[in-house]
């Protein structure tokens, strides 16, 4: 029996959603009705009407898929005048301005990367909370992966040099031995006492 | 009168601070008690003085003395006595006082539940907390006076920003002021450590539980301070990268460090030199903080109002602080080498790795922050760095550090055998990866990201109860009872905390994934849909408060057809600066808010109205709460109480000892 | 003491002198990247003849400024009477960019407006503020929407352009001119390239 398509998706699709119940339950045990709300038609309440009816609240934007790639290309645009604010945050006349000629553009049919261009044409890199990777940011991208492997680097390092310390003197010296005598009977240190808590060993 | 009363009393206070500054550390130097004698009562006249100073600015506020500057810029006479109280801390000079006030506090504290402390050792201290607080006040006094007049005086105040006058802000402040400063006191341990020589095992329990409170606070002061801008900002941004929110969380993640490495410290005697240098670092952001907050180095939505002498100033202050403890460092840290011994597997090499990363993280942090500002001195031009940088940058390195937080407690001191603790935590990580790839297809957003994080959120909960669940095990034999109780505070702090990152991971995860948006025009009687839930106007009325116009929204949520909640958003002007406000309304709940609010009415009547559904936003700061109870918990640990008593005997015998 | 425990406090002070120099820079100031790049062309209309256009051509084989203004820009104030003065002195050429003369005005909506009644209000307003404050334009044309001001970069008013003979950018004051930025910034280029070609 030859598979047909469009079952085999809606089966897909119910094991999703019996799955994103079944799963997610299981980590949070909740009823999960809000997450996966989506995955199903949006249920009308009885006695309200449907959507061409004047009783729907019209959505601003005439187009709300354009709308919601201008607000995600926004977030990542800086309003000049702004202290410290994305485009999309702010409603100064400049940001305004700014998300509409990215509405336009992209509504025009020009990618992201189109419209990153034209804006840092006119107003640098300084509009992209995104900086480029180039000669001069290069240590900013860079910079934590570099510091993470200095890191790991020097933890390797001093993790050996210190086996190779207590291989080398095994034994404590007399000075040692004093110190931590003193130590002791001075009374510092929680995990020199065995039935600490903490300690498992 | 009365503002000149407060002035006066600031002076005091910077008097008895220079005195709680020199005379006990000089006492300490000559080893005289009568001089070290005086570093407590000074440290609490100082405190005495700044409150009675503070009070006095709060008054003039809420008299609405309009002839003292500050009052007339950030008060006026119909705000709310609330606002009025906390719009003392809504600008750069009043909260320098906040800031000089919670660094008494901490020092008043320090005296209170010290008393167990050697003399030398606590005379060190309020020395050193002491030269900290005479350089702040002097920067209140020299560049910024709260008190100054208006003459003659405005008739009507400025009014304090509206964006302020809401219940998160009156907490906000104190809690970061608490949490930032209270590194001042592990600093203050850690410089008098370096100073009498004496950094071993004691000197880390001392610290420890004052850290961990300064963290508890930090941790509090951000949360509350990110909720705040999640419903008062009216879209629902809980986090934005802002180089002041940096300046917090820099310390945060370094104190966190820190926190960790005291426990190392004290258990083990190990890692004392590094120890020291982050107690040193986590002061040396919240400074670094405060710089960057007030010179005007650096945009950001939050900066005060600068001038460069103030920027000057706190420059001068910081390189005096952070290099003498530095240069003290490089001076005594080769006696800090060694300690306790440990295997390559350990919980010590676990504690040390999730070190290095929170430092990395926290450098990395700092780098993002100060780099358009080291292009700009370079002159290689201006750049931006904001939040698509940190998330590029701060997820990666943030993975590993949580895989590891689950996988160290697992860990035995000293050595332990890193096959048979893989084998054993195996299946709780392989059961989270798939949780996490299985639930991020579950909700319909397989990214890379959703699938990351909900399974490190899955493998902090997983093996977290596989960690109480072992130990709970493991006095086999003895009664459910008597295992729960064997079980220590601060262990169920490090399990709470370690838990609350998971949680709060979640709401992270979810919220950026899977949050919707709609803006509709509304007349009254129109409804709309989102995420399942129908969103149905009811009209709007005016409802005007104390100092500002409003309109309110009446938008009915209901969910298949059964009614849930009523909220009211409203679109308000404040009349003194004439500045619109959106005051978002929620409904708050467990698995989701839904937040709605309003914006301009257009010439047909209808409303702008933003209708948004934040799946699990609670999580994040339902984290954030079990993370600060974790914190609670570690410090109120019954063993520093009775260590404490053992040290007050030990030092009671030596000044007995010392007077024979 | 050994040597690599003064790394934190090199590393500190390195940071430290950063921050010094950092509160020498005014961190708002964005330079153009426009600078030595051709001018975005345009074709606006003027504002004392509303019927004619005036482009960037019009200007071609001179040095010149562009200045952005709006009456509604209270910085302008600051910097007019020295542009009056420079035209009485005939120093250099400016060309007047009124900047969104209504819609960026904060007081007046211009909601339900037609362009056309838009331009008409832009005009009577743009023409009262020169009657007042003088009027140092050679020519004074009008960006109604702002769509040449992003051309340009412009982000606050007031900003000022040198352009060249061959019609390129070659310097970008931002904020009021000033006596000083006049004699030892502006008027230094202007007759280097004046000199120049």
């Amino acid at each position: 029996m030859p598979a047909d398509p469009k079952r085999s998706r809606s089966i897909l699709s119910s094991l999703r959603r019996t799955l994103g119940v079944g799963v997610l339950a299981v980590l949070m045990a909740s009823p999960l009705h809000a997450a996966t709300a989506d995955a199903g038609p949006a249920t009308v309440p009885a006695g309200i009407a449907t959507a061409s009816d004047p009783g729907v609240a019209p959505a601003v934007a005439a187009d709300p898929r354009l709308e919601a790639d201008m607000m995600e290309l926004s977030h990542k645009l800086r309003c000049l005048v702004c202290q410290n604010q994305s485009i999309a945050e702010s409603n100064a006349p400049l940001a305004v301005d700014l998300r509409n000629q990215v509405r336009e553009q992209l509504a025009a049919g020009k990618d992201k990367d189109d419209v990153i261009d034209y804006l840092v044409e006119r107003y640098g890199d300084f509009v992209l909370y995104e900086p480029p990777f180039n000669a001069a940011t290069g240590l900013l991208w860079v910079g934590p992966f570099a510091l993470l492997l200095a890191g790991a680097g020097w933890l390797a390092w001093r993790l050996r040099r210190r086996r190779g310390e207590i291989a080398a003197d095994g034994a404590l010296s007399a000075a040692d031995r004093e110190r931590a005598r003193a130590l002791l009977a001075g009374g510092g240190d929680a995990a020199s006492n065995p039935a600490s808590p903490e300690s498992r060993k | 009168m009365i503002p000149e009363l407060g002035h006066f009393a600031l002076i005091l206070a910077l008097v008895l601070s220079l005195v709680q500054a020199v005379v006990p550390l000089v006492g300490a130097h000559r080893n005289s008690s009568a001089l070290m004698a005086v570093g407590r009562p000074a440290a609490q006249g100082q405190f005495f003085f700044i409150l009675f100073s503070y009070v006095c600015l709060t008054w003039a506020f809420i008299q609405s003395d309009f002839s003292v500057q500050l009052a007339a810029t950030n008060s006026h006479s119909a705000t709310p006595l609330m606002y009025k109280i906390t719009g003392v801390w809504g600008n750069h000079e009043g909260s320098l006082l906040l800031w000089a006030m919670s660094l008494s506090l901490w020092t008043v504290a320090v005296t209170v539940f010290s008393r167990h402390l050697p003399d030398a050792f606590l005379a060190r201290v309020l020395g050193v907390l002491g030269l900290v607080s005479a350089g702040f006040i002097s920067f209140t006094l020299v560049t910024s006076n709260p008190f100054d007049r208006l003459l003659p005086a405005v008739a009507e105040g400025r009014d304090l920003n509206p964006l302020l006058q809401d219940p998160g802000m009156i907490i906000h402040p104190p809690l970061l002021y608490m949490g930032y400063v209270g590194f001042s006191v592990a600093f203050a341990f850690a410089i008098a450590a370096l100073l009498s020589g004496r950094l071993d095992a004691a000197w880390a329990r001392w610290s420890r539980p004052w850290t961990t409170i300064a963290w508890v606070f930090l941790t509090a002061g951000i949360a509350v301070g990110s909720g705040w801008a999640y419903y008062e900002l009216g879209w629902g941004g809980w986090w934005f990268w802002d180089p002041v929110e940096n300046a917090s969380f820099m310390p945060w993640l370094l104190g966190t460090a820190l926190m960790h490495s005291l426990a190392v410290t004290e258990k083990r005697g190990a890692f004392r030199s590094w120890t020291v240098l982050l107690a040193i670092g986590a002061f040396s952001l919240s400074l670094l903080g405060t710089f960057l907050v007030r010179s005007g180095v650096i945009t950001s939505v939050h900066a005060f109002a600068t001038d460069p002498k103030r920027g000057l100033y706190i420059l001068a202050l910081l390189v005096i602080v952070i290099g003498f403890s530095l240069l003290l460092y490089a001076m005594r840290a080769n006696k800090l080498m060694g300690g306790g011994s440990f295997g390559l597997v350990s919980r010590e090499t676990s504690l040390l790795a999730n070190n290095v990363l929170l430092t990395v993280a926290s450098a990395s942090v700092l780098l993002g922050t100060l780099y358009p500002l080291f292009l700009d001195a370079l002159g290689l031009g201006k750049i931006s760095v904001g939040p698509p940088y940190f998330e590029a940058v701060f997820v990666p390195l943030m993975t590993p550090v949580v895989v590891l937080m689950m996988f160290g407690p697992f860990l035995r001191w000293k050595d332990d055998d890193l096959l048979a603790e893989v084998r054993r935590v195996a299946p709780a990580f392989v059961a989270s990866v798939a949780i996490g790839v299985g639930g991020a297809w579950a909700v319909d957003h397989l990214t890379w990201r959703t699938a990351l994080g909900l399974s490190l959120a899955a493998w902090v909960v997983l093996a977290s109860l596989q960690l109480l669940a072992r130990r709970l095990g493991e006095r086999a034999g003895a009664s459910a009872g008597s295992r729960l109780r064997s079980i220590t505070a601060s262990w169920w702090g490090m399990w709470l905390a370690h838990f609350g990152i998971g949680i709060f991971i979640i709401g992270v995860t979810m919220v950026g994934s899977l949050d919707r948006h709609l803006d509709v025009k509304m007349k009254e009687g129109q409804h709309a849909e989102l995420a399942g839930y129908t969103f149905v106007f009811r009209g709007a009325v005016d409802a005007d408060g104390p100092n500002y116009d409003a309109a309110r929204g009446n938008i009915e949520l209901l969910r298949d057809g059964r009614s849930l909640d009523m909220l009211t958003p409203e679109k308000r002007v404040y009349l003194a600066q004439g500045m619109p406000m959106t005051e978002a309304s929620l409904d708050i709940g467990l698995f989701r808010d839904v937040y709605v609010s309003l914006g301009e009415q257009l010439e047909d009547g209808a409303w702008i109205v933003s209708l948004y559904y934040k799946p699990f936003i609670s999580w994040i700061w339902a984290g954030c709460v079990l993370m600060g109870l974790g914190g609670v918990f570690a410090a109120a640990d019954r063993r520093y109480r009775r260590l404490a008593a053992r040290d007050a005997a030990a030092a009671v015998d030596g000044r007995a000892g010392a007077a024979a | 003491m050994k040597a690599k425990f003064l790394v934190p406090l090199l590393l500190f002070f390195g940071l430290a002198g950063f921050l010094a120099f950092g509160l020498t820079l005014n961190p708002r100031e964005v330079p153009s990247p426009l600078i030595d790049k051709p001018a975005p062309n345009f074709r606006l209309a003027r504002l004392d003849q509303p019927e004619q256009t005036f482009t960037l051509e019009d200007m071609r084989g001179q040095v010149w400024l562009l200045n952005v203004w709006a009456s509604w820009c209270v910085a302008c104030r600051q910097e007019h009477p020295l542009l009056v003065r420079m035209a009485e002195q005939k120093l250099v050429p400016v060309v007047g960019l009124a900047y969104k003369e209504v819609r960026g005005d904060g007081a007046i909506s211009t909601r339900g407006m037609s362009l056309e009644a838009e331009t008409a209000m832009a005009v009577e307003r743009g023409r009262r503020w020169l009657a007042d404050h003088g009027n140092p334009y050679v020519v004074s044309v009008m960006d109604i929407d702002g769509r040449v001001g992003i051309d340009f970069g412009v982000y606050g008013v007031p900003e000022t352009f040198l352009i060249d003979r061959e019609g390129r950018i070659r310097y970008k004051h931002i904020g009021p001119i000033t006596p000083e930025s006049l004699q030892t910034q502006i008027m230094p280029k202007v007759e280097e390239l004046r000199r120049a070609g």
